[in-house]
C-alpha cells in the first residue's frame, strides 16, 4: 500500500544523517508493537508445536526422564482400533454435521437477502443466536432433548417411528452430536453468505433478467459462482472445525467420567485428550496430535480442489 | 461496505402466495434457532424432571429458585462466575490493547519484512490449536501456573484475529495526514497512537473486545486441561461438572445453571448485535 508509506516523514532534506535516524526509529516502534504477538506466539505457539512433533518420537508420561522409541507411538495408534473409530467418527460427524449445515445455511442466506424479506434484521438477529452460547450449553440443552424420553423421541412417536438411543446409539449418538453442531454455526454460516450474495453487483441480475433468465438460472449460473470464495471459505473453516471436534461429545457422553471414549461418539480429539490426561501416554497423544495436523492439511488441499473444480465447471456450463 | 448492494425488484413478481410460504419458512428457521434458549428457561424453571413430561412442557413454571438452590449446594457457582469474569476482562483488555498496537503498526508503518510477518499472522490462524497443547500443559506445569489464572491469561494475551481485525479497521479509519501533522508537532510515536489514532478507532476496539470476551466466556477446553481444583473452575467446567449420573439426571438443576451463564451473553450480544455479527463474520469478507 503505497499511502501506509507516509507514516515516515519523507522530509526533502539533505541531511542525510537525521533522516536515517528517522526511519530507524519508526521501524524499531513499529517492531515493538507487534513484538507482543510474535513473542507470546513463538512460547506458546511455535516452540510447543515443534515440541509435538519431537514428543511423538518419544515415550513420556510428562513427568519422568523421556525415552526415544523412534515410530512406535505412530505403530501403536496405527494398531488401535479405538484410534480408527476416533478417526472414522470424525469423518462422518463431519460429514453429518457440515453438508446439510452448509446447504441449509445457503438458502437461508439467500431468502434473508431476497427483497420479499422485510424483516432483515430481526432475522439476522434471530438466525444467529445459537453461536452466542457456549458448547458446553449447547450440549446440555441438547442433552434434555435427545434423552430416551425427550422432546425428539416423543416427536419421532408422533409420526409413529420407533424411539432411538440418542445417547447409546451408534447412529443415535452421531445424529445427537451433528445436530448441535449444526445448531450452532448454519446461522452464523448463513450469515457469512448472506454478506457474499451482498457483494454481487445487482445490475448482473438485472442483465440476465433482460436476457429472460429465470430464478433457478441466476441462482445456478450467477450466485453460486460468484459466491465462490465464500463457499471456499466457509467450507474450509467447518472442515478445520469438525477435524477437531471435542467438547460436545466430551460433554455429551462424558457423564460417567470416562465416557467420552465411548465408541459411538470419539473423536480424533477426545482420543488424544484420553491419551495424554486420562493414560498418561504423551508420546501416543503427540502422535494423535501430528496425525490430526496431517489430516487437517490434506483436508484442506482436498477442499480447495474440489470448490475450485466446482467453480470451474459451473462457469464451464454458463460460457 | 457492501450493505449498501439492497436489490429492488420490480413489482412484477411475489404474489400473496410465495410471500406466505417466504415468511412461513423463514419463521420456522427462526423458531428452530431460538427455541433451545426457550426450552432452557422451560426445564429451568420447571419441576426437577420435567424435560422428560410427556407431551412436553412448554410453559415456564415457578421453580426456577429452587432449582438454582440445588446448583449452589453442588457447585460453587458464583465462584465460578467471578472467575470467569476475571480471566474473560484481563484477556479481553489485553487483546484490544495489544492486538490495535500491532494493527496500527501493521497498517500505518513501514519496515522490512511487514508482509511476510502479515501473512505469518494470518497463517497461525489455520493451526489446530490441539498440536500445540500437550507442550503448553507442560509449560504451565513447569511455571506452575496449573490450577492459576495466569495459566489461561497470559498465552491469550494478543491473537491473530485481533491482529487482523485492527489493521482491517486502522488502514481506513486513521487519516496518515492526522499522524503526519502528530508527527511534525513533534509528537512521540506512541503517544501519536494513543492520542489520535486511539479516539478514531474505538468501535473497532468494542467489537472486537466483545467478540473477545464471548470466547473467553465460551472456552472449554484450555481450561479443561489446566484448571485441577474446583474452586478455580470457569463457569463452563462448573456447568459441566453438573452433568454427571451420579444421583440421576436433575435438568431443572442444570438448565437453571446454564441459563444463568448464558443470560450475560445473551444481554451482551442483543445489545450490540450488530456490531458482534459485523465482527465475526469479518473474516471471511477480506477472505
Amino acid at each position: 500500500m503505497a499511502d501506509t508509506a507516509t507514516a515516515t516523514p519523507v522530509q526533502p532534506v539533505p541531511q542525510k544523517k537525521r533522516y536515517w535516524n528517522e526511519t530507524r526509529r519508526s521501524r524499531l516502534t513499529a517492531y515493538t508493537f507487534i513484538s507482543p504477538f510474535f513473542v507470546l506466539f513463538s512460547i506458546f505457539g511455535l516452540y510447543p508445536i515443534l515440541f509435538t512433533i519431537y514428543l511423538s518420537f518419544f515415550k513420556w508420561d510428562a513427568l519422568g526422564p523421556m525415552k526415544y522409541v523412534g515410530f512406535k507411538n505412530y505403530q501403536l495408534i496405527t494398531t488401535d482400533p479405538t484410534f480408527w473409530i476416533s478417526f472414522s467418527n470424525t469423518l462422518i460427524m463431519g460429514l453429518m454435521g457440515t453438508v446439510p449445515q452448509l446447504i441449509a445455511a445457503l438458502f437461508v442466506a439467500v431468502m434473508l437477502n431476497s427483497a420479499l424479506n422485510k424483516f432483515k434484521n430481526t432475522f439476522r438477529i434471530l438466525y444467529f443466536m445459537p453461536n452466542i452460547t457456549s458448547i458446553v450449553a449447547v450440549t446440555l440443552v441438547f442433552s434434555t432433548m435427545f434423552g430416551n424420553n425427550g422432546m425428539v423421541n416423543w416427536t419421532l412417536g408422533i409420526f409413529g417411528l420407533e424411539s432411538v438411543p440418542f445417547n447409546s446409539g451408534w447412529w443415535g449418538v452421531k445424529i445427537a452430536i451433528s445436530t448441535m453442531v449444526m445448531w450452532r454455526w448454519m446461522g452464523y454460516n448463513a450469515i457469512i453468505f448472506l454478506s457474499g450474495l451482498q457483494s454481487i453487483p445487482t445490475d448482473i441480475y438485472e442483465a440476465a433478467k433482460i436476457d429472460g433468465a429465470s430464478r433457478g438460472q441466476q441462482l445456478l449460473y450467477i450466485t453460486l459462482p460468484m459466491l465462490r470464495p465464500f463457499i471456499l471459505f466457509v467450507t474450509l473453516v467447518s472442515t478445520i472445525g469438525a477435524l477437531q471436534l471435542f467438547t460436545e461429545p466430551y460433554v455429551f457422553l462424558g457423564q460417567g467420567g470416562t465416557g467420552s471414549t465411548r465408541q459411538e461418539g470419539v473423536t480424533m480429539v477426545t482420543y488424544l485428550y484420553s491419551e495424554a490426561f486420562r493414560n498418561g501416554f504423551f508420546g501416543t497423544a503427540a502422535a494423535t496430535a501430528v496425525l490430526l495436523f496431517i489430516a487437517t492439511i490434506i483436508f484442506s488441499v482436498l477442499n480447495m480442489l474440489l470448490s475450485s473444480r466446482m467453480g470451474g465447471d459451473t462457469g464451464g456450463k454458463k460460457a | 461496505m457492501s450493505l449498501a448492494a439492497v436489490r429492488k425488484r420490480k413489482p412484477d413478481d411475489p404474489g400473496p402466495i410465495a410471500k406466505t410460504l417466504f415468511y412461513t419458512a423463514m419463521i420456522i428457521g427462526a423458531l428452530l434457532s431460538v427455541f433451545p434458549f426457550y426450552w432452557m428457561f422451560v426445564v429451568a424453571t420447571n419441576e426437577k424432571d420435567a424435560a422428560f413430561h410427556i407431551p412436553p412442557l412448554l410453559t415456564p413454571g415457578v421453580e426456577f429458585f429452587n432449582n438454582f438452590q440445588r446448583v449452589l449446594e453442588r457447585t460453587e457457582f458464583f465462584r465460578a462466575m467471578f472467575n470467569s469474569v476475571v480471566v474473560s476482562s484481563a484477556v479481553t483488555v489485553s487483546v484490544v490493547f495489544l492486538s490495535t498496537l500491532a494493527g496500527y503498526a501493521f497498517a500505518k508503518y513501514e519496515f522490512p519484512l511487514k508482509k511476510t510477518l502479515f501473512v505469518f499472522v494470518i497463517a497461525t490462524m489455520l493451526v489446530p490449536a490441539q498440536l500445540s497443547v500437550l507442550p503448553q500443559y507442560v509449560i504451565m506445569a513447569k511455571l506452575q501456573w496449573i490450577d492459576s489464572y495466569k495459566a489461561l491469561i497470559v498465552p491469550a494475551m494478543v491473537n491473530a484475529f485481533g491482529i487482523f481485525w485492527m489493521r482491517q479497521y486502522i488502514s481506513s479509519a486513521v487519516h496518515s495526514e492526522l499522524i503526519e501533522a502528530g508527527r511534525i508537532d513533534g509528537g512521540g510515536h506512541f503517544r501519536i497512537f494513543w492520542s489520535i489514532a486511539i479516539p478514531v478507532v474505538t468501535p473497532a476496539m468494542a467489537t472486537l473486545g466483545i467478540l473477545n470476551f464471548m470466547n473467553v466466556w465460551n472456552d472449554f477446553f484450555w481450561p479443561l486441561v489446566v484448571l485441577k481444583n474446583k474452586e478455580n473452575y470457569t463457569l463452563q467446567l462448573a456447568l459441566q461438572q453438573l452433568f454427571t449420573n451420579k444421583d440421576g439426571l436433575d435438568f431443572g438443576m442444570i438448565m437453571s445453571a446454564t441459563f444463568t451463564a448464558t443470560l450475560p451473553l445473551l444481554i451482551v450480544f442483543l445489545l450490540f448485535s450488530r456490531w458482534v455479527i459485523a465482527g465475526l463474520t469479518s473474516g471471511a469478507i477480506k477472505s
